[in-house]
């Protein structure tokens, strides 16, 4: 890409995204303070939001095309020359890994023709090549520290685009559906069902229409910021609102005592992983100097990105040394090492683990894996838009998204960590939906499944599969989310799954809605069907956990000491099929179970179908072609340089990560498989929730332990009661205990002193001070009064003294002055 | 006129001053109290005189005894005022009626 045509593409991206991120903005000031002063039955904040995020939607898939176009993206990789080896292999899965063979080829050669358009232009200004498809630049510049900028900056690239359209597609639909939702807060009188007061009434307050979908606008524009952050810190920022966000909308209902609770419980525990985030940030910027990811601009030579830094032009970490002494050398742009007073400017390896442990911690708050998962689950309190929007779709993807991003500072120990968190996470969030009633906590503990199936996939190597089921679960994830919303709203906000069934009849469309949804989650397949151009006949999930299994396999085989990374994720393939099917047959299948509850369901509004129907279109086919389709290829694009080729005895702990080329040898076997658990699963969901063979009762009680030990969400709870709780309520009775008997009582003597000093001094001025006083006044009093009498008045009489006075004077003077 | 020295003078001064006094101690007539004034100031003048004829005041003196009188003007003057005033108020003159200044 020329510089001339760099810009230009650069600019406009800017401008689209700039706006689709600021829109929300705007609407937010206008609905939080605009419908403080209007009506509370006006839908205007409704439609404001919808417009603004809408607006935003259309902005943002014109900037993936500007973006197509500009990268001269090729949307579908079809096959030009299997002819050799097409003859020999009929299987279509083969067919599939040919193809990639020629599209990777392909793509080499791209790449070099760009890299030489660089070099012939510009020198060395291309030489890192992962980053010739994105485009950063600064908003503007909050401030300056010693050499740290700290900017607003941006950084697009495909995941970015794709994000933007994903994030603005799946929040337009959700707040369409919350006007239906919502819709009875649309009153002056809103009756609590849930807050009861002391009368034994229901708790009354005004409506919150419009404060909702202020809310929700703030969270978008937050959400979409943090996905356009340039830089780690700005990305830090957003991180912070989308949490805030998070908070507002799970304390939404804040008169119940569980919502409140729960919107603590979410906040604090993402401050525990932003704990780590912090340290993550303060290495870097201690050793790096620069919170930037990359820098992009073939035409200025400015400071580098963070990217730029840790690996070189092939994507690959040169470092010194052996052990606890290995350091990393920074590298400058053009692969010249960063000079700093003559010395090779470089970070010691274990901080760089540790900084990307750290930035992986705040992953791990905000896309709860374990062990913070526990906040998740409490968030269902959210009315349910909020839990499709937030706590499935967006904000706990972007701790997935930030590992994706941040991809080229992860070491291979950090990856490690990351697969393995990913692992157990997986596997506790999908035993728990096991046994899970409530419709939405079945959903939210599939949530944290998926998304350590997504950690999984970017620890092991495979960034494509991991973001590619990111995408693909947003959708198919918020389309349950709100099936399970519509399914509430119609049966009058009840979630127990154990009273319902049977719904079928009464809500067919969410019924189907929801089928497609458990279809594609499930990664079912109709095994060997293929359909010429689309590859497997399939749903989305099937591609993107397809995708991931592949690479566990491949993984597997190549570090047989963690073979387990891959037996788990299968076989909770198969349970993620068991109880998603487990959900549907007990909703909307069998007999009613609460004939009250049946009575009165119906089916929801239009206005809230109709995002139904969107999101089922794209939860079936935006996957559509499997990794050759166009959504894998956009990510695809915008890979980091140094996954494709694999990694042979990385870092200190000698690991192997799979390339391109090994996960693709794999593929056909690790689809089976994934296909056989799901098959496994859906078959056992089958049998138990919908004929019935087994009493699911009876199972209950023959695995009471296991039972309680399941909905006990694994004790997880009582654990941190035990290790955090109790602690600190014991540490701060001794703190009471020790105010009662140590400071109180010493403060209490200072004050029985000061009393007794007290009473002394008002005695000492009562009989010393006040007595002179008394004494002095008396006398002079008594005395005036005593002369008074010699005042007669008489003036005969004063002469006659003054006369005798004189002559007695006189007299005096005589006797006694000496002459 | 050899027998007239400075004795006789202070002589006769002294039997005006004291007639003066006893005047003003016995009489209870405002206006006698000021006539025994009048009585101690000239005994008081004929001594200055007499100091400045004999004595060595020389012009001194008369120039006191001049302010003396003009003094005793003045305070004639004013002792008249109040003598006037009180016998508006009183209808008399008689000092012993006069004790709203006792204490």
């Amino acid at each position: 890409m020329s510089p001339e045509i760099y810009q230009q593409v650069g600019s406009q991206l800017v401008w689209l995204l700039t706006a689709a991120w600021l829109l929300p903005l705007l609407g937010f000031l206008v609905e939080i303070f605009g419908g403080y002063w209007s009506s509370r039955t006006s839908k205007a904040p409704a439609y404001i939001a919808v417009g603004c995020i809408g607006s935003g939607f259309v902005l943002s898939l014109i900037a993936v095309c500007v973006w197509m176009n500009a990268t001269d993206f090729v949307p579908w990789k079809v096959a030009e020359a299997h002819d050799v080896h097409a003859t020999a292999e009929a299987d279509h899965d083969d067919h599939d890994h040919d193809h990639d063979h020629d599209h990777a080829d392909h793509k080499h050669g791209e790449g070099e023709e760009a890299l030489e358009h660089g070099h012939a232009d510009h020198h060395e200004s291309h030489a890192n090549k992962p980053f010739e498809k994105a485009f950063a630049g600064t908003f503007y510049r909050l401030g300056k520290f010693g050499s740290l900028n700290i900017t607003l900056d941006w950084y697009i690239d495909g995941l970015t685009v794709l994000m933007f359209a994903m994030v603005t597609l799946i929040a337009t639909c959700i707040h369409v559906f919350a006007i239906g939702y919502m819709s009875d807060e649309l009153t002056e009188r809103y009756e609590d069902h849930f807050v009861h007061t002391k009368d034994g009434g229901h708790f009354h307050r005004v409506g919150r229409f419009y404060r909702f979908f202020a809310y929700l606008s703030l969270f978008c524009f937050s959400m979409l910021g943090l996905v356009l952050a340039g830089n780690i810190f700005q990305v830090f920022i957003f991180w912070e609102l989308v949490g805030l966000c998070s908070y507002l909308l799970i304390g939404f209902y804040v008169e119940r005592h569980s919502a409140s609770t729960a919107a603590n419980k979410a906040f604090i525990m993402n401050r525990v992983g932003d704990f780590g985030f912090l340290i993550g940030l303060m290495i870097i910027w201690t050793w790096f100097g620069v919170f930037q990811f990359a820098e992009t601009n073939p035409e200025t030579i400015g400071e580098t990105g963070l990217f730029q830094m840790v690996r070189n032009a092939e994507g690959e970490i040169v470092s010194h040394g052996e052990g606890a002494e290995k350091t990393v050398v920074l590298q400058a742009r053009q692969g010249m090492h960063l000079q700093h007073e003559g010395d090779e400017s470089t970070i010691p390896y274990w901080l760089l683990v540790v900084a990307g442990l750290g930035i992986f911690a705040g992953c791990v708050g905000k896309s709860a894996q374990f062990p913070l998962q526990t906040w998740l689950p409490d968030a269902m309190e959210g009315p349910t838009p909020v839990s499709a929007l937030v706590h499935s779709a967006t904000m706990v993807a972007a701790g997935v998204y930030l590992v994706g991003r941040f991809y080229p500072m992860f070491t291979e120990e950090v990856l490690l960590v990351i697969a393995y968190t990913g692992c157990i996470t997986l596997f506790i969030g999908a035993t728990i939906a096991v046994v899970a009633t409530d419709i939405k906590k079945v959903l939210a503990y599939s949530t944290i499944s998926q998304l350590g199936y997504m950690m999984l996939a970017l620890g092991l190597g495979g960034w494509l599969a991991g973001l590619f089921h990111l995408i693909t679960h947003a959708f198919f994830k918020s389309l349950m989310f709100l099936c399970s919303g519509s399914v509430i709203h119609g049966c009058h906000h009840e979630q127990e799954m154990t009273k319902m069934g049977g719904l079928y009849k009464k809500m067919p469309i969410t019924c189907w809605a929801m089928f497609i949804g458990v279809v594609a989650i499930s990664g079912l397949a109709i095994p060997v069907l293929t359909i010429p151009g689309f590859g497997a006949a399939a749903l989305s999930g099937y591609h993107s956990k397809d995708a991931i299994v592949a690479t566990a396999l491949s993984f597997s085989g190549l570090n047989p000491l963690h073979s387990m990374l891959f037996f788990i994720p299968l076989i909770t393939a198969g349970i993620t099929a068991f109880y998603m099917f487990r959900m549907w047959f007990m909703t909307f299948f069998g007999t009613p179970q609460d004939q009250d509850v049946y009575d009165h369901a119906h089916e929801s509004p239009r206005l809230m179908t109709a995002p139904l129907f969107v999101l089922a279109f794209f939860a079936a086919f935006c996957a559509a072609g499997g990794e050759n389709g166009p959504l894998a290829q956009l990510i695809l694009s915008t890979e980091p340089t140094h996954v494709a080729g694999g990694v042979e005895a990385g870092g200190i702990i000698a690991l192997n990560l799979p390339s391109h080329h090994q996960i693709h040898e794999v593929h056909s076997a690790a689809g089976s498989f994934a296909l056989l658990a799901a098959l496994i699963g859906t078959l056992l969901a089958y049998l138990l929730y919908s004929l019935k063979v087994v009493d699911t009762n009876m199972m209950k009680n023959q695995g009471r332990a296991i039972h309680e030990f399941l909905t006990e969400k694994w004790m997880f709870d009582e654990l941190y009661d035990w290790m955090w709780v109790r602690p600190v309520h014991v540490v701060s009775s001794w703190a009471v205990a020790f105010d009662k008997y140590v400071l109180d009582a010493f403060l209490h003597f200072l004050s029985r002193m000061v009393v007794l000093i007290a009473v002394w001094d008002r005695k000492f001025d009562e009989v010393v001070v006040d007595r002179i006083v008394n004494v002095f006044g008396e006398t002079t009093y008594s005395m005036g009064r005593s002369l008074r009498a010699v005042q007669t008045g008489r003036i005969r009489q004063y002469v006659t003294f003054i006369a005798l006075s004189v002559v007695s004077l006189f007299i005096l003077l005589f006797v006694f002055l000496p002459r | 006129m050899e027998d007239v020295n400075l004795i006789k003078f202070l002589a006769v001064g002294a039997v005006l001053f004291v007639c003066g006094v006893l005047c003003m101690t016995t009489k209870r007539n405002a206006i006698g109290i000021l006539m025994g004034v009048e009585l101690v100031l000239n005994g008081a003048n004929i001594n200055l005189v007499a100091f400045s004829q004999y004595g060595t005041l020389g012009l001194d003196g008369q120039v006191m005894s001049l302010f003396v009188i003009v003094l005793a003007a003045a305070e004639a003057a004013v002792a008249l005022a109040i003598v006037l005033s009180f016998y508006n108020n009183h209808r008399t003159v008689d000092v012993d009626q006069a004790t709203e200044l006792s204490g």
